[in-house]
């Protein structure tokens, strides 16, 4: 067919050299712009491949000369933050966590770091919403086994529960009182009406009565008297309605057989003080945060004492 | 137009620009066009610089576009981000405010008020000051690049930038406190962006003003083609009486001989009919001498006598000339003339014109007079009653309910409370609708009551965590409200609604 090109003399273009039924068709070239703006986007092009990364190699892309990379900007942008955050971090970091709520700037900037951390180690125990689950206590409520303040706080996250290997950890061990026949099945039962008495989940029965020997002879020393609990050893109150293993007769049945003894990890060894730092006060403005050690933990009833809103943390 | 099989010479997709020279003119409407291009450009200059006092916690500036700060302030008003619909409201009016105009007086926007024709205005008497009237640029234009056409044109550019730069400079005043952005950006220590507002602002009004002119009214904007739709035959409009003015004789008006034009000689054929037949021409003659002044100074280069166009800005300097024109060779003013369609008809058939108060108030005058003011009534009505406090509340959803030692059950709510007054103001938020205590992070449950009270920083939302405990016993899901309430002489308050939720199954 190529043979078949000719110049149209109308036009003064050449053809084609196609025809189909006479209809011929002009090989006009293209415009001059187009052609000058696709000579300058494959220059563009060789320029990007050399200076930018460009060729997929196995393991890696080619560097390019102006050695860009995405991460590159990224670690660029996370120290501009940094930098940008310096000041009132370097704040938190000399200010002790006691002195915070007199601050109330730093404690907001120390809450919302908090916020962050926990997510990233806290959530899988505590959950998201630090609501706990089983075994797991939930830190939003007004119920600390081993103290809600600010500074007690600061101390479980440092040196953790039980946890091995640190002299500071919150230590403590309830006796498995059934499974070492400590108490008998029955006598556990009694126990346990006895328990679920003081806590207003059950009346007085002749158990319960029965119980209430047992339960001074072997828990109260850790319990206290009327299972007002004991923060020294995280013995939990037992006169209240919050419940870390369950306060049904199956689950308490199984705790006073079994005892219980949760272990949280001492983070003191793996975060820096200054996010240990934010994430107690996180977790403080919970809203079961106490600012100072309760007096009487056994009363909680309430009675109107200071103006609302009047009182500081 | 060629052959369409004729491919050796195809038709070009453009035309060329030709280069436009208005002449100067004198006269009422160029009168009122220098009124409108000193009051336009007064009130773009000199705005940002009135002051206007709110107060040690809010700026001074009368109108201030505070990006940074999301506020915008204009005068006594000031508006808050989520009120954005008032400055949608101000554009709506300003919108069916230029279709009244339009439907009334024709392009009188275009013609007097758009920026676009103001600075080109400004331009062209730049241009006239340096170079020299129509004429004399018209000689420059032709002519070498001689020492003298190097320097006047360096000079006229250098002043259209000039203007450039002041008219982008003026711009950036809008959004900062006028006077520190001014002391900053001559010290060059003025954020990079007033910088760069006023170098793409310099550059858009010297080729906008300078350069292209008229071609943005006839080939970019689109309101000369929505005009088209706002007009009607009652609608005034710059028009050439042909039915006085042809047929037209070039040279020394030959009129003096008084020969009435005849009835019903229309612009089209009368002249194809006149030129086969000379000898009647010399006899019937119109009052337009072909001195072509209308076509010297329109600046968008048209020529009226062809009849309405959509390069017409109405700006009337034409009738300016003709009537210079007219007045010259004795004869009666206003063969150009603002007139309506209507009008022109009735005056072509000798009858009279339609009164002007009857003109205006036509059904469709009166709807876009009745959307316009009910549309600034109701905003002026909503701006004088709006609330200046806020409240917003968030139920915190994870964990929804917490239960207390005790047995109650507790929520958390994230509240934000808006002050939209320029100073602090002592707040009480309370709860209703269901029972229970509220708390705030600052406070204690014991003790608690149904309010809890906070002082709100001026111009600012303040944000607290709240808390409310209530008897474990109720419905899983309890709507309740919180409000909002000023403790001050002024008042006010605002409400808004949330949940408390308890466990299903009470324990």
């Amino acid at each position: 067919m190529a043979e078949n090109k000719r110049i149209d003399e109308k036009t003064g273009t050449q053809t084609v050299g196609h025809e189909w039924d006479g209809i011929e068709e002009l090989d006009t070239p293209m415009p001059r712009w187009w052609l000058v703006t696709f000579y300058a986007t494959i220059v563009f092009a060789i320029g990007y491949c050399i200076a930018y990364p460009a060729w997929p190699l196995v393991s890696r892309a080619t560097a390019g000369v102006l050695g860009w990379t995405s991460h590159g900007d990224l670690d660029r942008e996370m120290k501009g933050e940094q930098v940008r955050r310096r000041p009132i971090m370097r704040a938190l970091a000399v200010t002790p966590i006691e002195s915070l709520p007199a601050n109330p700037q730093l404690l907001a900037a120390a809450e919302e770091g908090g916020r962050s951390a926990f997510k990233v180690h806290c959530a899988a125990c505590h959950g998201a919403g630090a609501a706990g689950s089983k075994g797991y206590p939930n830190l939003n409520d007004d119920d600390w086994l081993w103290g809600g303040t600010l500074t007690d706080i600061q101390q479980t996250l440092i040196h953790g529960i039980r946890q091995p290997g640190d002299d500071d950890t919150r230590q403590s061990q309830m006796p498995a009182f059934g499974r070492d026949g400590v108490l008998t099945p029955e006598q556990v039962q009694d126990a346990v009406s006895y328990v679920r008495y003081i806590s207003h989940q059950e009346g007085g029965s002749q158990s319960a009565m029965r119980g209430r020997e047992l339960f001074a002879a072997n828990c109260a020393v850790c319990h206290g008297e009327k299972g007002e609990g004991n923060r020294t050893v995280g013995a939990p109150r037992l006169n209240d309605s919050i419940w870390l293993y369950g306060g049904d007769r199956d689950s308490l049945t199984d705790t006073i057989t079994n005892a219980h003894g949760g272990i949280m990890p001492a983070w003191g060894k793996q975060l820096d003080p200054l996010t240990i730092k934010m994430l107690a006060a996180y977790v403080h403005s919970l809203g079961g945060g106490e600012s100072s050690a309760p007096v009487n933990v056994g009363d909680t009833s309430g009675k109107p004492a200071a103006a609302p809103g009047a009182t500081g943390k | 137009m060629s052959h369409p099989n004729d491919l050796v010479s195809p038709p070009r997709l453009f035309e060329a620009r030709r280069k436009i020279f208005p002449k100067a003119v004198t006269g009422p409407f160029r009168r009122f066009k220098w009124a409108t291009l000193a009051l336009t450009l007064l009130v773009y200059y000199v705005t940002p610089w009135v002051r206007w006092d709110r107060g040690p916690y809010a700026p001074d500036q009368a109108v201030l576009v505070d990006l940074a700060h999301r506020r915008f302030y204009m005068f006594s008003i000031e508006i808050w981000p989520h009120e954005f619909y008032y400055v949608a409201g101000l554009l709506v009016m300003a919108a069916i405010g230029l279709f009244l105009v339009t439907s009334a007086v024709g392009r009188a926007w275009c013609g007097y008020a758009c920026p676009q024709t103001v600075w080109t205005d400004l331009f062209q008497h730049v241009e006239r000051w340096i170079e020299g009237d129509r004429n004399a640029q018209i000689r420059l234009e032709k002519s070498r690049w001689t020492l003298n056409k190097v320097a006047r044109r360096t000079a006229k550019h250098a002043a259209w930038i000039a203007i450039g730069m002041v008219t982008g400079g003026a711009w950036i005043f809008y959004f900062a406190d006028a006077p520190a952005l001014a002391r900053a950006f001559v010290h060059g220590e003025a954020p990079l962006v007033a910088y760069a507002t006023v170098a793409v602002l310099t550059w858009t009004t010297y080729l906008l003003g300078g350069l292209m002119r008229e071609q943005v009214c006839q080939f970019m904007c689109p309101w000369p083609r929505i005009q088209a739709a706002m007009m009607d035959e009652r609608s005034l409009t710059v028009t050439y009486r042909f039915w006085r003015g042809e047929p037209r004789t070039r040279g020394l008006k030959r009129a003096k001989v008084d020969h009435p034009v005849p009835e019903r000689l229309d612009a089209a054929t009368s002249l194809l009919q006149l030129a086969e037949r000379p000898a009647v021409a010399d006899r019937l003659v119109g009052d337009c001498i072909d001195c072509n002044a209308c076509v010297a100074v329109c600046p968008t280069g048209i020529d009226i006598r062809e009849g309405p166009q959509i390069g017409c800005i109405t700006c009337g300097l034409c009738i300016d000339a003709c009537d210079d024109t007219m007045r010259r060779i004795g004869r009666p003013t206003k063969l150009i003339g603002y007139t309506t369609e209507l009008d022109a008809r009735a005056e072509h058939a000798g009858a009279a014109a339609m009164p002007p108060l009857k003109r205006l108030l036509r059904p469709r005058m009166l709807a876009y007079l009745a959307i316009w003011s009910a549309l600034g009534l109701f905003m002026l009505v909503s701006l004088g009653t709006r609330t200046h406090l806020g409240i917003s509340v968030n139920q915190t959803r994870n964990p929804l309910w917490v239960r207390l030692s005790d047995g109650t059950i507790r929520n958390t709510y994230q509240v934000k409370i808006r002050n939209m007054e320029a100073r602090p103001r002592l707040v009480e938020v309370s709860i209703a609708g269901a029972p229970g205590i509220l708390w705030d992070e600052h406070g204690e449950r014991t003790g608690a009551g149904r309010s809890v009270r906070l002082r709100v920083e001026p111009d600012k939302v303040a944000k607290a965590q709240m808390f409310v405990a209530a008897d474990a016993a109720g419905a899983p899901r309890a709507d309740m409200t919180f409000t909002v309430r000023a403790l001050d002489a002024e008042g006010g308050e605002a409400t808004d609604t949330s949940f408390f939720e308890r466990p299903e199954v009470a324990q």
